[in-house]
């Protein structure tokens, strides 16, 4: 009941609070998924390129020093 | 100069494209959300019988278009790696079906906000919402179908089927307020005109703007991991920047 009365005496509050507020942390928190995904994706593939080269002694992309 | 789209549905040169679209498509997104916003709350007048509480619509009905949308455009993709066996055409669907998901969840979520000061109530079994809310379960069970499959071209298949039928439903979502007695009102703009002010119309189309742009970010971005992972094994993958630039680690 609180509520009702919070909500009719701060609209305003209420809609940005509640559904935009909501909205963007929603899409922050899946901006941040997509960023940490590539991050772990790429560092697998990284790691196993490494792998790769190590059995099969690629030279091509190994480190030239 | 005629452009070969072929060429683009292949996931070695798609890589490349979607990299150079992800920057263009978020800044707009930045910039559209900006001034969709500001002209929501700070020019839009107030509504004369919802006052305030009509605001959410600019956000309400964005994510519910997007999230109808989003669902037929990854239907047709995974009809699309079902028939002709396209590799691309499959990680888009996978791609798209998290975005569809938080879109439709942003839809059911504004709406119950928008329902409890206009309806008195955060949810009825209306028919818009009922099918609403089974969009976004087909959307889970979509993401959850395909996880729950080692093999990734099993795993499209099989999602790719549930895609489809699942489809039935967005046509279901929006004649529902037609074919049913329901509390949601109706369509506001239609062909044939429609009686919103002018700023409040302009506000609800840079959000939707907003919306797609942001959707075509995201998921392009998810497409690029999701082509990553599974194009791991390949040469070309070990020459793109982010893994040829890094040296081999030393042992």
């Amino acid at each position: 009941m609180s509520l009702d009365i919070w909500m009719r005496e701060n609209p305003l509050a209420y809609v940005w609070i509640g559904s935009y507020a909501v909205a963007l942390l929603i899409f922050a928190i899946e901006i941040a998924m997509v960023i940490h995904k590539r991050k772990i994706t790429l560092q697998q593939v990284r790691l196993m390129r490494d792998a790769k080269n190590e059995t099969f002694g690629n030279e091509t992309y190994g480190d030239e020093e | 100069m005629a452009i070969n789209w072929f060429k683009y549905a292949a996931p070695t040169t798609f890589y490349g494209l979607a990299g150079k679209m992800i920057p263009w498509f978020a800044v707009s997104a930045a910039l559209l959300f900006c001034a969709g916003l500001y002209i929501g709350f700070f020019v839009a007048p107030v509504d004369a019988q919802q006052g305030e509480f009509y605001r959410i619509i600019f956000i309400h009905v964005p994510t519910s278009i997007l999230s109808m949308f989003l669902y037929l455009i990854m239907a047709g993709y995974a009809a699309l790696g079902l028939v002709f066996n396209t590799r691309l055409s499959s990680m888009m669907a996978s791609a798209i079906a998290p975005t569809g998901a938080l879109f439709a969840f942003i839809s059911l979520w504004t709406g119950a906000l928008w329902g409890k000061p206009m309806w008195g109530a955060w949810w009825m079994w209306d028919a818009r919402l009922t099918s609403e809310l089974i969009l976004l379960f087909l959307y889970l069970g979509f993401i959850a179908l395909h996880a729950s499959i080692d093999d990734p071209r099993r795993a499209d298949r099989a999602a790719a089927l549930l895609a489809i039928v699942g489809s039935v439903n967005v046509p279901i979502i929006y004649f529902s307020v037609q074919w049913w007695n329901t509390l949601h009102q109706g369509s506001t703009i239609k062909f044939s005109g429609t009686t919103m002010h002018v700023v409040m119309q302009q506000a609800l189309l840079i959000m939707l703007l907003a919306c797609w742009s942001y959707a075509f970010a995201v998921v392009l971005a998810r497409v690029r991991s999701i082509i990553l992972e599974r194009e791991r094994n390949t040469t070309w993958i070990t020459q793109i920047p982010g893994v040829a630039e890094f040296p081999e680690a030393k042992r």
